[in-house]
Order: structure tokens, then sequence, then C-alpha cells
């Protein structure tokens, strides 16, 4: 195991960050927007490992695990949401989300 | 471990900014997974074998399932290509493209500032992950099941069909 800089291990995360959240406000695929989502929050898990190497501590992983068991409970609601807007609206653009009630 | 990291690193930025931006949902979810497969190639190098084995298991498994499922159900339908293209007109990526410049100017300039110091260099493996789990963050972890058990409900909730007949057997 050699030490890694932490510049770069954060750098990576905020790249990948700024990428999903270009994503979630340009893309109108509402799948997309989803995954989007998820790449995100996966590189805020990437941070939060990069942290936990950083003092060789589990607590990173810990975090790591917790950000995992949400964005798995995101991305099931969320596809559900999208099976239902397909069912009801017959698109998956997310513009008809607005018109959604009940 | 170093050049690992690096490679690991430079494919998974390559890899999501081609999920992002590919016209084809089934693309971009096939460039996700190379990117989650990368990511958990940086998690290994960084020491932490174990949440690098989650995130194949979780992330390139489970969650990539749920979205080829997904696209399953929905149906790319005949003019999919030709509706992403009027979806997708250059213009629209502008405001969204600054704000992640601005955003990630900042990161970088905060990032820079301090001093971040290097990685330890030692692995922490599945016995220090557990044992921290279940001592110090019980409660977390039992919070994490009743979400879990939460949006399961609530996808069944939301996912189920419109048309099936209700208790009293006639429909909504």
């Amino acid at each position: 195991m050699t030490n890694i800089p932490m510049n770069a291990a954060l750098v990576c995360a905020s790249l990948l960050f700024v990428t999903g959240l270009a994503g979630v406000l340009a893309r109108r695929n509402i799948i997309v927007v989803l995954l989007s989502i998820e790449i995100m929050l996966n590189a805020a898990g990437l941070a939060f490992i990069a942290a936990g190497s950083r003092w060789a501590r589990p607590d990173g992983q810990i975090m790591f695990l917790f950000i995992l068991a949400a964005a798995a409970a995101e991305g099931a609601v969320g596809l559900a949401l999208v099976l239902r807007q397909n069912h009801s609206a017959k698109t998956i653009d997310i513009d008809a989300a607005g018109s959604m009630k009940g | 471990m170093t050049i690992l990291f690096y490679i690991g690193a430079v494919l998974a930025v390559i890899s999501t900014v081609a999920a992002v931006t590919r016209l084809r949902i089934f693309h971009a979810v096939l460039w996700l997974n190379a990117s989650f497969l990368s990511v958990s190639l940086v998690f290994y190098s960084l020491g932490a074998p174990f949440a690098a084995m989650l995130e194949i298991m979780t992330y390139a498994g489970a969650v990539m399932v749920l979205f080829t499922f997904a696209i399953m159900l929905v149906g790319p339908g005949p003019d999919a290509d030709l509706q992403e293209r009027q979806w997708q007109p250059g213009p629209s990526w502008i405001g969204p493209s600054a704000t992640g410049i601005l955003l990630l100017t900042g990161f970088i300039f905060a990032i820079f500032k301090g001093e971040a110091g290097k990685t330890a260099g030692a692995s922490v493996g599945p016995v220090a992950v557990g044992a921290s789990l279940f001592s110090t963050y019980m409660l977390g972890v039992e919070l994490a099941s009743l979400l879990l058990l939460a949006a399961l409900i609530g996808a069944f909730y939301i996912g189920r069909r419109d048309d099936a007949p209700n208790e009293k057997g006639d429909r909504q």
C-alpha cells in the first residue's frame, strides 16, 4: 500500500459529482436523471472512502454503506415512480411529472 | 497501487461523462456500469477492499439490474432516438455546464487551499468495518433497515397497477 495524495481523490470525487449534477440539470429523460443522482451519491461515497483512508479508520466505509442503503432505497422508489408515470402519461419526459397527482 | 488509483480515477471520469451524455438509455446504463467498476478499483487502491466489493455487488449488480428492468418495462419505443434528439438541443447544456464548472472551481479552490495530506496507506479490512458497524453504528444499521423496508413498501404501493380490482371487486 502506498500513499495517494488526498487532493487527487477529492478532485476525482468532485469531478464525478459535478458530472452527475450537470446530468440531472440537463437531461429530460427521467431514467437518466435517476442515473445521474446515483452518480452524485456515488461521488459522495468516494469522498467518504478517501477520508476514511486518510486516517486509516473504518468510519468512512461505514458512511459509504449508509449512502449505499439510501441510494438503493431512492433507486427503487424512483424507478417505481417512472413506471407509474409511463403507465399514466405514456412518456418518460420529466416535465410530464408536473401533472402527476395521487 | 498509486498507478492503479490514477487509472481507476481517469476511467471513472471518462465513463461517467459518457454515461451522462449518451442518447440511448441502455448505452448510458452500460457506461455507468463501467464507471462503477472503475470506482471500485479506486476504492480498492485507497485501501477499502470491503467497500470495493460492495460497490460491485450493490451498484454494478443490484442497482444496474433495477435500471435494466425499468428500461425493459418502459421500453424505448420505435422513435426513441428521434425523441431523445428533440429533447437534447445543444443550448440546454450551457446552463448546467456553467453551474458545474463554477461549482468545480469552488471545490478545487477549497481542496487545494487546505493541507489535505496523503492517505495513510493502510488497508482497512472487513473485520474492522464489521466490528465498528455493529457496535458504534448499531442505531444507524437499524435505521437503514427501516429505510429499506419503507422503500420496499413504498415501491410496491407506487408501482401497483391502477386497473387491478380493489377489495370490493370494482375497478378504481
